[in-house]
């Protein structure tokens, strides 16, 4: 018996082998499908927990595998370092480094088994940790030592989505995939929880805290006309902040982010709500800073910015300019927030974060998500009118007559302090994972620079032993500042050319940075700006990536500091 | 001065007054093989192996009179200069070039690979006082599996591909990998299909007395039934081009030292990555190193910083060298003029 535990470990390595190959969706859903009919039920509960974002809680450190690897291998650091950063992952560097098993070392342990000990070990000594780690090595082979080299320092990014992960358990435990989806979300412990009650209709134990799958909008790539009648549409700003849903039920609130991660610990000022919001009641919306007070959106010329509480038309003013109820903070000063363990209260105090709700999930502990959006929006603005709380705010519909004036509203986004515009059918259910169809994002141009490569680095990944990373510069007087890194944007061969470029013209090399030769132009593109004291150029940019490369620029065409300077005065308060 | 000077032509010997591998065109080249990175056109005359010969007519249009062919340990005198090549273990033909002046000995390794694979000839270490030596897979993180073991996987992924309906593709250079991996598919398969590339290479080894197994060209004309669960063996050019979609469905292998790390075989798109290499390993190029005995080492094409710095620390002087060889990262890509017959196929 127990033949599925035996070599659990080997079979999961396996699997992350072939899911990192497989480049077609399909493929994917049959290694996994695969794996769980043929994994032990620990081992899935694993794997489930792993592919959806949770991690064993870590007892030993990367520093202490490396040393560890080091010793067993009697490489100088220094060497270390080059395989490093030309394998780009600490995991497979320690994995290729360590001297061979020969395949046929099957060892018999389970993921589970392994992870157990992994979790046991966490108040032992070094040595002892130490001792555990050299012995699993042992009885590894190097796709093994690789998958535990990751579980140990975290980051297993597979590229598969829980999307997937969800259907391929749907596939081999014939249960529809949104059901699959809403069970395995929340707060749940691998460590505890069996397959069956994972898969059983109360989920992972029923927990308050379960939050609900979310929604996700595609990109709109097309013009909005393509959508037909606006007035079957609602549209909203698109908000700069992170994607969280507030339940409140049993007399307690908690918050997920979209990461699937219960932040309740990190926004205390959402415990004022626990007692004004209704019980049994889950939203979705807009984790942001923000500012309470009429708010900036003085609307673009001539565009009757006109936003209400009502998304239906004639309830509110017409034909005239209204502002927001409430200041949205840049995105920086939410990472103010996030990015600490513990909030004093100067942190809450300098930056205030609020909630916008732009949609109910959950009313009087039903599940509203097959409602219409009109039907659910109508209770929503009830519920947030009745707490009346200025850190507790309702996202304004946006109010237009036809796509052409949207179009004209979308482009005073930035003064407002968003970045873009949401579609969604009124008709629309609320559904699980990224859909095409009712929810589109039409986000606004991003803001650009032309700046030149002045640092670059070898990339992770798929772009490992090649420099991808760069850093680069705009001018200031008659040197160069450097201003933000792009990692994204070029094509591989674009890459491939860059890299070349790279390995020729490197001026110097210190650890694994090269300066290179200012001489290559590329367009920065990003979505905001704010003012740094962390930075030398005095500014963080927002999702900066490469937009093209400016071939046909020479390094004295770039733009100035005084540039970006001018752009965080015009959109970076 | 020294016996052999590097020069912005290549590696060249004043007082025989002849270049190895020179990538500019000289009067007098010795080639170690004929990867393009090593063997260009346009020199005088060319001095390499037996069997390094025909393919240099084939792939440079040297006319036969311009090559000198010899045998491996076979003296060849040039102002008094001996100049004797010797078995390297890359591909076939491949040599190291062994060059003596007045007791003074320097070996040029050109590109070596250190396990014999039973066609290339096995690596012969050489005593000398001064070796030049590649270092493309100069880090302790290349350590190739044996090759039995790797054609194993090989022979698994390629029955695997043939139970799911599919044709096994697998990209490999088509001067050296393609022939290495004969014998690997010959016994899970009744023919091995492959690229024109790889046939004018086989053709040419044929003609001059190489023993291989037979190989089967794909043709235009033949209909794509005939490849179902098929093995074939393409240069990478032909990886995503509209030639190799005749195979469908198919999976494709790479098979590349350079696989040995997963992200250049999710780079690379492949479905497979096998890290099948005929260069030398870490390993490999410092046991290489340390059986020429010899006192001063030039590390040429690859990771040549790492692998200098390491040997200095072990106490063996090193230096590296900048030369135009390994360009191509992957240490021998098709020619330009394979890449055209791959777009016209």
């Amino acid at each position: 018996m127990n033949n599925n535990y035996r070599g659990g470990m080997r079979l999961f390595a396996e699997l992350v082998v072939l899911l990192g190959t497989s480049t077609k969706t399909n493929d994917k859903l049959d290694a996994l499908a695969t794996y769980f009919a043929s994994a032990g039920d620990a081992d899935k509960v694993w794997v489930i927990a792993l592919f959806s974002g949770r991690k064993p809680k870590r007892t030993v450190n990367a520093t202490q595998l490396q040393e560890w690897c080091r010793e067993a291998t009697g490489l100088p650091a220094w060497l270390f370092e080059e395989c490093y950063h030309t394998v780009g992952d600490l995991a497979e560097t320690i994995a290729l480094l360590l001297p061979q098993n020969g395949d046929e070392a099957e060892t018999g342990y389970s993921l589970a088994d392994y992870l157990r000990q992994l979790v046991q070990i966490g108040k032992e000594e070094e040595a002892v940790k130490k001792e555990l780690v050299l012995r699993c090595w042992r009885q590894m082979n190097k796709e093994e030592r690789f998958v535990f080299n990751k579980l140990i320092t975290g980051g297993f990014r597979i590229g598969i989505s829980q999307k997937m992960i969800v259907n391929a358990l749907g596939r081999s435990a014939g249960v529809d995939a949104a059901i699959i989806a809403h069970r395995i979300t929340g707060d749940w412990d691998p460590a505890t929880t069996t397959f069956s009650t994972l898969l059983s209709e109360e989920g992972g134990g029923g927990d308050l805290s379960k939050p609900y799958p979310f929604y996700l909008a595609y990109a709109l790539e097309e013009e909005p006309a393509a959508l037909g009648d606006p007035a079957e549409w609602q549209a909203e700003w698109k908000w700069d902040g992170i994607r969280g849903e507030l339940i409140c039920r049993g007399g307690q609130l908690f918050v997920w982010s979209r990461g699937e991660e219960l932040m309740t610990e990190k926004f205390p000022e959402y415990q004022a709500w626990r007692e004004l919001l209704p019980e049994g009641v889950v939203l979705d919306g807009e984790i942001i800073g923000l500012r309470a007070g009429p708010g900036a959106a003085e609307s673009g010329e001539g565009a009757n910015v006109v936003v209400g509480q009502d998304g239906n038309a004639g309830v509110t003013e017409s034909d005239e300019t209204v502002g927001l109820d409430f200041v949205p903070l840049p995105f920086a000063a939410l990472q103010t927030r996030i990015g600490r363990k513990n909030v004093t209260k100067k942190n809450l105090q300098e930056v205030p974060v609020g909630f916008i709700a732009y949609d109910l999930l959950e009313y009087e502990g039903q599940d509203w998500r097959n409602r219409s959006l009109t039907e659910r929006r109508a209770q929503l603005e009830t519920i947030i009118g009745s707490v009346n709380h200025p850190l507790l705010q309702l996202s304004p519909v946006i109010r237009f007559r036809d796509w052409e004036q949207l179009a004209v509203i979308r482009q005073s986004s930035r003064e407002v302090g968003s970045e873009g515009v949401m579609l969604k059918k009124k008709s629309s259910v609320y559904q699980v994972g990224r859909k095409r169809g009712d929810w589109w994002k039409w986000k606004i141009d991003p803001l650009v620079i032309d700046a030149v490569m002045v640092y670059a680095q070898k990339g992770h990944g798929r772009r490992s032993n090649l420099y991808t990373d760069y850093t680069f510069a705009v001018r200031g007087g008659d040197q160069l500042v450097t201003f933000t890194k792009a990692y994204s944007g070029l094509t591989d061969k674009e890459l491939a050319e860059v890299d070349a470029f790279v390995r020729k013209n490197s001026l110097e090399k210190f650890g694994p940075v090269r300066t290179v030769k200012p001489e290559l132009v590329f367009e920065i593109a990003f979505e905001g700006i704010a003012a740094s004291a962390r930075h030398k150029s005095g500014v963080a940019l927002r999702f900066p990536r490469i937009n093209r490369w400016r071939k046909d620029k020479t390094p004295a065409e770039i733009d100035t500091i005084e540039d970006l300077k001018r752009m965080l005065e015009v959109y970076g308060k | 001065m020294p016996l052999i000077e590097f020069t912005d032509k290549g590696l060249y010997c004043p007082q025989g007054g002849f270049y190895i591998d020179p990538w500019r065109p000289v009067d007098r080249a010795i080639i170690t093989h004929a990867h393009s990175d090593h063997a260009r056109a346009g020199s005088g005359a060319y001095l390499c192996h037996r069997l390094t010969v025909p393919l240099l007519e084939w792939r440079l249009g040297v006319a036969a009179e311009a090559v000198q062919g010899v045998e491996w340990g076979e003296p060849v005198f040039m102002n008094g200069v001996r100049v004797s090549l010797h078995p390297a273990g890359h591909i076939i033909g491949s040599s190291q070039v062994r060059v003596e002046y007045q007791g003074e000995v320097w070996v040029v390794s050109g590109d070596y690979k250190t396990e014999d694979d039973g066609i290339s000839g096995a690596f012969e270490p050489i005593k000398c006082q001064v070796f030049v030596t590649e270092s493309t897979f100069g880090l302790p993180i290349y350590d190739w599996k044996p090759q039995p073991v790797i054609f194993g996987n090989i022979q698994d992924w390629v029955v695997g591909n043939r139970e799911q309906g599919k044709a096994s593709v697998l990209i490999a250079y088509s001067l050296g990998k393609a022939q290495r991996l004969l014998s690997c598919l010959e016994p899970v398969t009744e023919k091995i299909y492959v690229h024109g590339a790889v046939w004018n290479i086989h053709q040419a080894l044929v003609n001059a007395g190489v023993a291989l197994p037979p190989v089967e060209r794909v043709m235009p004309e033949m209909p794509r039934e005939l490849f179902k669960g098929q093995v074939v063996i393409a240069p990478s050019s032909a990886e995503g081009s509209p030639w190799i979609r005749r195979f469908q469905p198919f999976a494709v292998g790479v098979c590349s030292g350079w696989m040995q790390v997963r992200g250049n075989v999710r780079r690379r798109n492949a479905d497979a990555g096998f890290a099948l290499s005929d260069h030398a390993d870490w390993k490999g190029l410092l046991g290489a190193i340390e059986a020429t005995g010899a006192e001063k080492v030039f590390v040429t094409h690859g990771f040549q910083a790492t692998l200098a710095r390491y040997l200095n620390e072990r106490g063996i002087a090193a230096a590296e060298v900048k030369t135009a060889y390994g360009e191509d990262e992957e240490g021998g890509e098709p020619t330009d003029k394979e890449e055209k017959e791959a777009a016209h196929e």
